[in-house]
């Protein structure tokens, strides 16, 4: 028996992918892994000062507001593309005339391009 | 002829009447009984689907094209519709059945508090007619009157929710752009039927000649179709409808906007895929230059957009833009790299077709994800949500599933797609592929947020009783999710016996 009618994979033109020699690998790592954490420190004791969260020296905050929300994640990719946003918010107007003038307006470069060339 | 010839002879017109009927029928048995009624629209799309996996069996087994005559068989008799069912339409038939049953299976649950579900279940059948017609037609003016079946059916079930302005207002704008669009692709119609006194696409692709009214007509419909398929800056209707609708109707209406998609392919490849060499070149490289463009457009605006949304649904929408630009990046590849004559056309066209059935699944499972937390939390804002990993075990996985599979983590089935897509990209520029890399690593920091905000973080008191979706949600996300992972772990197989047959088909009149 072949290896590829065991392992079948695909051709991509300059390569192959394989998903279950992929998975196969990926249990393995994931096995060597599960072994050497056994390996760790057995006197970890759960619920214990062990575990608190500390900051510093500061009052732990109610778990709820220790949550990041959704919007205040990647707030600095936001921050350094806002120039894009500006532009990408304006163009989202929510108006259904402004959707069909997109529409339009592609048609339009299409006209021209395909037209012409 | 025996019985088994006879209904596999009429499959092809079975496969719409059957849904069509059903369409018709659900309202009175509504009146007998709810679940009887839900049963029966979920029967009607199994018989449907049994009829579609048949024909697609002899389709790509027996590599041949059926096709069914509705009216005279004479060519001299006026009404005459003829569907032609070939390996790439069979293939966005089996998408089609495939969205539709597990949407209606998923609406079991999802909806029992709704008022109206006979009207809900007609229209879901009416929308799968819709959609089926459309993919299986022959005739410009068949497509035409499904394509407006679809557009119809989609706005009742995306403004279903008469009680929630926003949802009204989605199916205002939906109308409003499938109205405009039905229209240019009427006009269009019309224009090719003045010109060569034929609607059927096979009579076309013979007699077109590629002069100015020509031109006009492949701009218009073009146009039109790419608009209802979502392609930026066209896209602005779908975050709006997709993220109203309810969630197994998001999930279906992503077969309808791949059944726009399915349009502008046979356009571009069977009706004008007979023209003549010289000016198919120019053609194919003017065209292929204007998608290319506009899929970086798509992939680019879609996934940005997609990171600064905090609703659930909407965000889930501006990703499934930035999907449809993968699909159109590899297909507009594949028709430049036929314009320069090179032979990594045919690997572009593989990968773009692969992805359709894999978005199709890939992102409607976020959707049915969406619409299981909207159940559980009444809560569409992720900045409201948090810790409902702790209570909605199962629906978490799915979650994870599907995240992995729309960022194209191996070895989800949206891996297998994009590396062929990368790949055969990078043979028309390295530039192209580094785009579509990027695109892929920020729809995982997309989905990294859901899952941040969403599933992981504390118990949030308000959710504390929140409890998993009900079983019949359940099975539905469980039945795409195994879906997604035998096509991630054998994609192989998938490519084969599916997607080649469906890629030849396309590539049969532009690589010969």
């Amino acid at each position: 028996m072949s290896w590829d009618a065991i392992f079948p994979q695909i051709s991509t033109g300059s390569g192959f992918w394989s998903p279950l020699v992929w998975s196969g690998a990926i249990l393995i790592i994931l096995l060597i892994a599960i072994g050497i954490r056994r390996l760790g420190r057995k006197d970890y004791k759960e619920k214990t000062g062990q575990t608190q969260v500390f900051l510093s020296g500061n009052p732990e905050y109610e778990k709820e507001q220790m949550h990041v929300k959704a919007s205040n994640m990647y707030w600095g990719f936001m921050e350094s593309m806002k120039w894009l946003y500006k532009y990408l918010n304006k163009m989202h107007t929510g108006v259904a005339s402004d959707y069909i003038l997109w529409f339009i307006v592609v048609l339009a470069v299409l006209f021209i391009l395909i037209g012409v060339m | 002829m025996n019985i088994y010839e006879i209904l596999l002879t009429n499959s092809p017109a079975l496969i719409v009447a059957i849904p069509l009927l059903g369409a018709f029928l659900t309202p009175l048995i509504s009146r007998i009984n709810g679940k009887l009624r839900n049963l029966f629209a979920i029967s009607v799309l199994g018989l449907t689907g049994f009829f579609i996996f048949w024909l697609a069996a002899n389709i790509f087994i027996g590599k041949e094209t059926f096709s069914y005559v509705f009216g005279g068989v004479e060519t001299s008799t006026v009404i005459r519709i003829i569907f032609e069912v070939d390996a790439l339409s069979i293939f966005m038939a089996i998408i089609a059945i495939i969205l539709a049953f597990v949407g209606t299976v998923y609406s079991w649950a999802f909806m029992k508090d709704n008022t109206g579900l006979d009207k809900y279940y007609t229209l879901i059948l009416l929308m799968t007619t819709g959609m089926l017609g459309m993919v299986l037609t022959g005739d410009m003016f068949n497509f035409f009157v499904f394509l407006e079946i679809t557009s119809i059916s989609s706005c009742a079930l995306i403004a279903f929710r008469t009680n929630q302005g926003f949802a009204i207002d989605a199916g205002f704008k939906y109308i409003v752009i499938s109205a405009i669009g039905a229209l240019f692709v009427l006009f269009a119609i019309a224009l090719l039927y003045s010109q060569y006194n034929a609607l059927n696409m096979a009579v076309l692709a013979n007699a077109i000649k590629y002069d100015f009214v020509d031109k006009i007509a492949l701009v218009l419909l073009v146009g039109a179709l790419a608009m209802k398929a979502g392609i930026v800056p066209m896209h602005m209707w779908l975050p709006d409808a997709y993220g109203r609708a309810p969630a197994p109707i998001s999930l279906i209406l992503v077969g309808v906007t791949q059944a726009s998609l399915y349009g502008v392919l046979r356009v571009v490849f069977t009706v004008y895929g007979g023209i003549s060499e010289i000016l198919k070149v120019n053609a194919y490289l003017s065209l292929g230059t204007i998608v290319v463009i506009l899929a970086i457009a798509t992939m680019l605006v879609g996934v940005i957009m997609a990171l600064k949304q905090f609703d659930f649904k909407r965000m889930i929408a501006y990703a499934a833009v930035a999907e449809i630009g993968f699909m159109i990046l590899a297909i507009g590849t594949g028709l430049y790299l036929v314009g320069v004559g090179s032979l990594g056309a045919d690997m572009a066209f593989k990968g773009g077709v692969f992805h359709i059935i894999n978005d199709a699944l890939d992102i409607g499972l976020l959707f049915l994800v969406a619409g299981s937390v909207y159940y559980a939390t009444k809560e569409t804002s992720l900045d409201k949500m948090g810790g409902l990993a702790r209570n909605m075990k199962y629906t978490t996985i799915f979650f994870i599933i599907g995240l992995l599979a729309v960022a194209g983590m191996p070895p989800m089935n949206g891996f297998a797609s994009k590396l062929i897509i990368y790949e055969s990209i990078y043979q028309a520029s390295p530039l192209l592929s580094i785009v579509a890399i990027l695109s892929s690593i920020m729809l995982l920091a997309v989905f990294v947020k859901v899952f941040h905000s969403a599933f992981l973080g504390p118990a949030i008191p308000k959710f504390k009783n929140v409890k998993e979706a009900p079983k019949s949600m359940l099975l539905a996300m469980l039945l795409i999710a195994c879906l997604i992972i035998f096509f991630g772990l054998f994609p192989d197989f998938i490519i084969n016996n599916i997607v080649e047959p469906a890629t030849n088909v396309l590539t049969g009149g532009v690589l010969s």
